[in-house]
């Protein structure tokens, strides 16, 4: 008996502790002494539901990338240093959850960029869709204070001529001496004469790289270089070694982007989206609710309740992952009640059946949930068979990757499996327990 | 009840609502949205009532090709040919001229290849899962007539709701975009849900009494589940509808998709499948006592 309250309370106490949480970060200021209560529960902060571009508005930029002007064993690295060049740009409008994202499909690179929230998408675009300009400048000694990046291009003044298109490749390399991490760089032909030039123009004088006028890097030069090959050393690790070149490459192999496919939603359109699709859920569910006690009485009452429960669970979630919530994940979201009834349905026409049998209540209860389990496990796998199809778990390439239909389908995925757990588990407990109360009155 | 002896009139609803989806598709095809077809949609909020012919004009300075344009009080929703950022720029000029109060709602540009893809690899989804549902039906019952019933019964309804789309674009301009997609899918599944729920009853009816034609199994099967398969089409048509008639603009189409998935799917467990499970029962027996 306890046993099954706790399986009952499961839901419940998550469900206050949801309360609480939302509680203490409304009124922080009156209720101190209620976040030292819940001190375990330390996502407070993160529990604002996550929306999609569609519903928070924003941009979303889908690029090609030609790949055909860069070697094709220089094609991974390069592209890991255009998305850095790219995250880097983006980073600059202080979009919170820019993301970016390399997609492959069948053969074809992409780039994905989705900016929430951006303001002016113009402008961000023609910084994205801009080539990496590397540029090496040498040092002007007489400026001294090289501290803001503005003072910087001052102590830097004077161009070497060397750009991008001299610089072959970088890469990391262990030196053999002390086995420190240092990044490489080779130079074409034109580039290794400038090099040898500016190697002697500025001998145990700084050059500094600059990434799009922003500095990367400022050696001082030791030896004058003919070769063409030169290395950075310095306090290096593999990582900052590794992102050091991947700057460098950006300029080195830059591969151009052109812009395939562009979304911008306004604000608006989406806080209206979610404000119909809130109303219009919540009236579905009234009707939806008010049809199930029509139909099944009490028991109704009951798979209502339990319906209750499946959606404060499946909010809990989304908000714990958390999900980012499109429309179509809403859209799915809804679905899923409507799946999350049809267990209960299943095991209340079953219990009908074995109690117009004959059989005494608590034993037609038992049977419907026994015999409505194999049909509920046979036809959910199936909707769980065509929703892994479009969530494509393992991106294929030959299948759908757009984020949207994903959204759907994880929601939806997401939505059977608590709907399993509550409409069947929930539900079963629930009546258990009233069944035993009834029989002691 | 004896539902199987309506068997005619299931194959006359389905025959009918078939030619139709045929007779729509061939003759209006579909309504495609850009994400099929490439192209620009700009849907923009204007802060004072501004004439069509203004638009228009705008359109026609730029040399582009205005497709659509639909007012909608002060909201205007315009299709045009793909254009790069520097195109988008002047357009971005010259309304601000129109209108200093405008408002972007949304601006969406699709490269022609991105269609191309979108169509390759929804029929590759659609596929994939018929072949799933096959081998898991077919196993799960070991029987290979009821997989196959139930995917061209599923089958039968994504093909109904294409022609319920056609005829739509065509009357009431609603449009095949990538949302359709997902709700093409889920047609797929909330149709086998249905007959596999319809199965499961036959095949444990059969355990039962395992002298009983199949017909006659197949028609207990039926009248024990229809109370449910029809509750439950209902609970999920309440959610849709309510979505359909009070949700956003772009809530209406994908939602009604949906409806009409869930109708179809509904009837056709009833309707399609398990006729056709009899059908394919029929002709075995019958080259047996040959």
């Amino acid at each position: 008996m306890t046993f099954l309250c706790l399986i009952i309370n499961l839901p419940a106490s998550q469900k206050v502790s949801l309360h609480w949480g939302k509680l203490n970060f409304d009124h922080t200021f009156y209720r101190p002494d209620f976040s030292f209560k819940i001190g375990s529960y330390q996502f407070k902060k993160n529990l604002d539901l996550r929306y999609g571009l569609d519903l928070a508005g924003g941009a979303s930029l889908l690029y090609d990338i030609d790949t055909t002007k860069v070697p094709s064993g220089d094609v991974p690295s390069a592209l890991e240093s255009l998305k850095g060049n790219i995250e880097r740009r983006v980073n600059l409008f202080g979009i919170s959850e820019a993301n970016v994202k390399l997609t492959n499909n069948s053969g074809k690179n992409r780039l994905e960029v989705e900016l929430p929230g951006i303001e002016d998408i113009n402008q961000a675009i023609n910084l994205i869709g801009r080539t990496a300009q590397l540029s090496f400048r040498g040092e002007d000694t007489k400026v001294t204070d090289a501290t803001t990046s503005a003072t910087f291009a001052q102590a830097f003044p004077n161009d070497t001529g060397i750009n991008g298109g001299h610089l072959v490749k970088s890469t990391v390399q262990i030196n053999p001496n002390d086995s420190r991490p240092e990044v490489g760089l080779e130079f074409n032909a034109e580039g290794t004469k400038l090099f040898e030039k500016a190697t002697k123009d500025y001998l145990n004088k700084r050059i500094a790289i600059f990434l799009d006028d922003v500095p990367v890097t400022y050696p001082t030069v030791q030896n004058v270089i003919p070769d063409g090959k030169a290395v950075i050393n310095g306090q290096f690790d593999i990582k900052s070694a590794k992102e050091l070149s991947a700057q460098l490459n950006a300029g080195a192999l830059p591969l151009p982007i052109s812009i395939l496919s562009q979304t911008t939603i306004g604000a608006t359109l989406g806080k209206d989206t979610i404000h119909k699709g809130v109303v219009a859920g919540l009236i579905g569910l009234i009707v939806l609710s008010l049809f199930m006690i029509g139909n099944y009485g009490f028991l109704g009452l009951i798979s209502v309740l339990s319906l209750f429960i499946y959606g404060l669970i499946t909010l809990t979630i989304y908000r714990l992952i958390p999900i980012t919530l499109t429309f179509p994940g809403i859209v799915g979201f809804i679905l899923s009640i409507g799946m999350a009834v049809d267990s209960n349905i299943l095991i209340f026409e079953r219990f009908k059946e074995e109690v117009r049998d004959g059989k005494p209540w608590n034993v037609a209860m038992e049977l419907g949930f026994g015999k409505a389990w194999d049909s509920i496990k046979d036809a959910n796998t199936c909707t769980i068979i065509t929703g892994l199809i479009l969530f494509n778990p393992f991106s294929w390439s030959f299948l759908n990757t757009s984020g949207m239909v994903r959204g759907f389908a994880l929601t939806l995925i997401l939505g059977i499996f608590i709907s399993i757990f509550t409409g069947v588990f929930v539900t079963r407990n629930l009546l258990r327990v009233l069944a035993k109360k009834n029989n002691q009155l | 009840m004896n539902i199987m002896k309506f068997r005619p009139l299931f194959l006359f609803i389905s025959l009918t609502l078939l030619a139709i989806s045929a007779f729509s598709i061939i003759k209006w095809q579909f309504r495609l949205s850009s994400d099929f077809t490439g192209g620009s949609v700009w849907e923009v909020q204007f802060s004072k009532d501004i004439a069509k012919a203004d638009v228009e004009k705008i359109f026609k300075e730029t040399n582009l090709d205005l497709r659509d344009a639909q007012f909608d009080s002060k909201k205007a929703s315009l299709k045009f040919a793909n254009i790069d950022q520097s195109q988008k720029t002047s357009l971005d000029q010259k309304f601000k001229n129109l209108d200093s109060g405008y408002l972007e709602l949304k601006y969406e540009t699709v490269g022609p290849i991105l269609g191309k893809e979108l169509m390759q690899k929804t029929l590759v989804a659609i596929i994939l899962s018929s072949l799933a549902l096959l081998i898991f039906i077919g196993s799960k019952f070991n029987d290979f007539s009821f997989g196959i019933s139930a995917v061209l019964a599923m089958l039968h309804d994504a093909f109904i709701l294409l022609g319920a789309f056609s005829l739509l674009g065509h009357f009431f301009g609603a449009e095949l975009d990538s949302l359709f997609v997902t709700a093409l899918l889920t047609t797929l599944s909330a149709s086998v849900h249905d007959t596999v729920v319809t199965f499961d009853r036959i095949r444990e009816l059969r355990q039962k009494n395992f002298r009983l034609d199949w017909e006659s199994l197949a028609n207990s099967a039926v009248s024990e589940v229809i109370v449910r398969s029809i509750n439950n089409s209902m609970t999920i048509i309440f959610m849709l509808l309510s979505l359909v008639l009070l949700g956003g603009a772009i809530t209406k189409w994908f939602s009604l998709a949906l409806l009409i998935g869930v109708v179809c799917g509904t009837y056709s467990s009833t309707g399609v499948a398990i006729p056709l499970v009899l059908l394919f029962k029929k002709t075995k027996t019958v080259t047996k006592t040959n």
